[in-house]
């Protein structure tokens, strides 16, 4: 299972992350755990050192271009992010961070609207994104039911299994 | 309504008469490819605790991102898939001195029009060269493939890129993309399918179809074609695993963009750090010192690629402070360029031979140091892709690379090629 409300505070970096940022190539082979001790530490350093369980990443365009590296999702999930909200995402990543139940939204305009230290409400189902601290809701592009449906049940094997080893679009 | 090429495969490999962009479709495709990340799904396999794959003769497996072995634990991964390869009896498997799974499996005749192919690795859109729909996916998705033979497509809208006229002197297909993709942006065709057409698409080789194929993912593209015609067919013949038809698309499919491109009004290209949508006309960027020329990847390591390069620094030497890179993209390339006499005339040359894979551009060898710059015939060239955080990369074509590596600064290729 995965959340698909998260409130924490929001971290933001820009447009065209590209994966080569999220992990290095000289951490693709280590623990999860230590690949999230450096993610984003080229574009953003303080992110690591004060990110905690339920915050919020807000990126600009594209966000996660570049290799399709699948572990990108994962250590991102093991910094403890809730969410990744961006004003889009390259498409690798997004069907990488669905099918390991990271929840990821898409929402044009996001980066004008939040700034970093914002206390965020994120509500993927609605594709809701609360800025507690200015006091104003944004609307964001709720997944599809199927991929709901698979962040839902934790992820696509999860999903999977549910379903008998059949996908249900 | 006619279908797009991208609407055909999906529609095909899903079972359906019809699909519309949009809609979202459980496909079965004809291929999944993957290379050094196959490890991944091992691990995963054993987790879920079952043995029985869905199709064999579905599957390809090529170790390419770190050949031969770096590390221990390389190795480690190496043996996991070979022992897994060989207790499955998985027929499409190339082991570490093969080269670059793409090239490889699209020279072995495993890619052919039409088909649906999944890869672990996101220049999975070079299969369109070939007319194939090919797409990257994580080792996640691959896992489920194995297991279930299927996954789920949403159908993307396609853009037309119509290319006319004829490539001046030493203009090659890596300019024309460089250019493409800083007029769209990296961001321009996103979700997207990309169809190649035009009078110059039609005379052009497989190989320069591949550059185009590949780059497309640099414009955030699902998948690209150039749609099977004469020069697919002539490529195939004694290599296509199986009989195959020439997949078109309908004069009717919808297209959400037309691009039109003059390719006789460029000029040599070069991508600036540290995004690939950066690009700027040789003009602007001559005179830049470089440290390193990395000639080799998907993107631009094939024989034709090896063959502009030889010609340029036949009889030249290169610039003592540059170290020139080789790396062929497959052992067949290796070997063609091995008997024409292309390795041997860049290795007099001054330059450096590896053994045929991903190198330097996957971070396998070859990295900068603080501060160098090096100019490479890849794909991309992201902040600390190949080593230190302030090394800067410049993508370019093999003629403007070769013409660098003799001058010792980023140099225009029409003073060699004019």
């Amino acid at each position: 299972m995965s959340a698909l409300r998260v409130r924490g505070r929001c971290w933001k970096v820009g447009d065209n992350i590209p994966t080569d940022a999220i992990v290095a190539t000289a951490n693709l082979f280590k623990p999860y755990e230590e690949m999230a001790r450096h993610v984003l530490a080229s574009v953003h350093p303080e992110f690591v050192l004060g990110v905690k369980p339920g915050d919020v990443l807000v990126a600009g365009r594209h966000f996660a271009c570049s290799s399709g590296r699948a572990v990108a999702p994962k250590a991102l999930r093991a910094t403890g992010i809730g969410v990744v909200v961006a004003e889009s995402f390259a498409r690798t990543f997004y069907r990488n961070a669905h099918e390991i139940g990271l929840p990821i939204l898409e929402c044009p305009g996001i980066t004008e609207q939040v700034r970093e230290g914002d206390e965020l409400d994120v509500d993927v189902e609605a594709g809701l994104v609360r800025n507690l601290t200015l006091g104003q809701t944004i609307q964001a592009v709720p997944p599809p039911p199927f991929l709901r449906g698979m962040l839902k049940a934790g992820g696509l094997h999860a999903y999977l299994e549910l379903h008998g080893g059949e996908f249900v679009s | 309504m006619g279908m797009t090429l991208a609407q055909k495969v999906l529609a095909q490999t899903s079972g359906k008469p019809t699909v519309l962009p949009g809609e979202i479709v459980d496909a079965y495709p004809d291929l999944v490819m993957s290379h050094l990340a196959s490890w991944r799904s091992i691990r995963q396999l054993e987790q879920v605790g079952v043995d029985r794959l869905y199709d064999l003769n579905r599957i390809a497996v090529v170790l390419d991102h770190r050949s031969p072995a770096r590390t221990p634990e390389d190795a480690g991964h190496h043996q996991l898939i070979r022992e897994f390869v060989k207790r499955h009896g998985i027929p499409v498997y190339y082991d570490v001195h093969e080269g670059i799974a793409h090239l490889v499996l699209m020279e072995r005749g495993h890619v052919l029009p039409g088909m649906l192919i999944l890869g672990t690795d996101s220049h999975s859109t070079i299969y369109g060269a070939l007319g194939a729909f090919g797409t990257g996916v994580g080792f996640t998705e691959v896992t489920s493939v194995w297991l279930t033979g299927c996954v789920w497509m949403k159908v993307p809208e396609s853009v037309r890129v119509v290319i006319t006229g004829r490539f001046p002197p030493a203009v090659f297909g890596k300019d024309l993309m460089l250019a493409l993709i800083g007029q769209l942006t990296a961001n321009g065709c996103t979700y997207k399918s990309v169809e190649f057409t035009g009078d110059l698409v039609a005379n052009l080789s497989i190989s320069e179809r591949m550059t185009f194929c590949n780059l497309a993912m640099e414009l955030g593209a699902k998948c690209a074609f150039v749609p099977a015609d004469a020069v697919t067919e002539a490529y195939l013949a004694g290599r296509a695993k199986r009989p195959y038809e020439l997949l078109r698309p309908d004069p009717d499919a919808p297209y959400a963009r037309q691009v039109t491109v003059d390719a006789s009004a460029l000029t040599p290209m070069v991508s600036c750090p540290h995004q690939v949508d950066n690009a700027k006309p040789i003009t602007a960027v001559q005179g830049t010192r470089i440290h390193q020329a990395f000639l080799g990847s998907c993107a631009n390591a094939k024989y034709e690629d090896l063959e502009v390069a030889a010609g340029i620094l036949k009889g030249r030497r290169v610039h003592p402070d540059v170290r020139l890179i080789v790396t062929p993209g497959s052992r067949e390339i290796y070997l063609q360029a091995m008997r024409s006499g292309a390795l041997q005339t860049l290795v007099e040359a001054g330059a450096m031979l590896t053994n045929p894979g991903c190198g330097a551009c996957a971070g396998d060898g070859g990295s900068l140091g603080d501060g160098e710059v090096c100019l490479s015939t890849a794909n991309r060239n992201f902040l600390g892709r190949m080593g230190s955080r302030t090394s800067q990369i410049y993508l370019s074509s093999p003629a403007t690379l070769a013409a660098s590596a003799i001058k010792g600064v980023i140099a225009d290729p029409r003073e060699f090629l004019a």
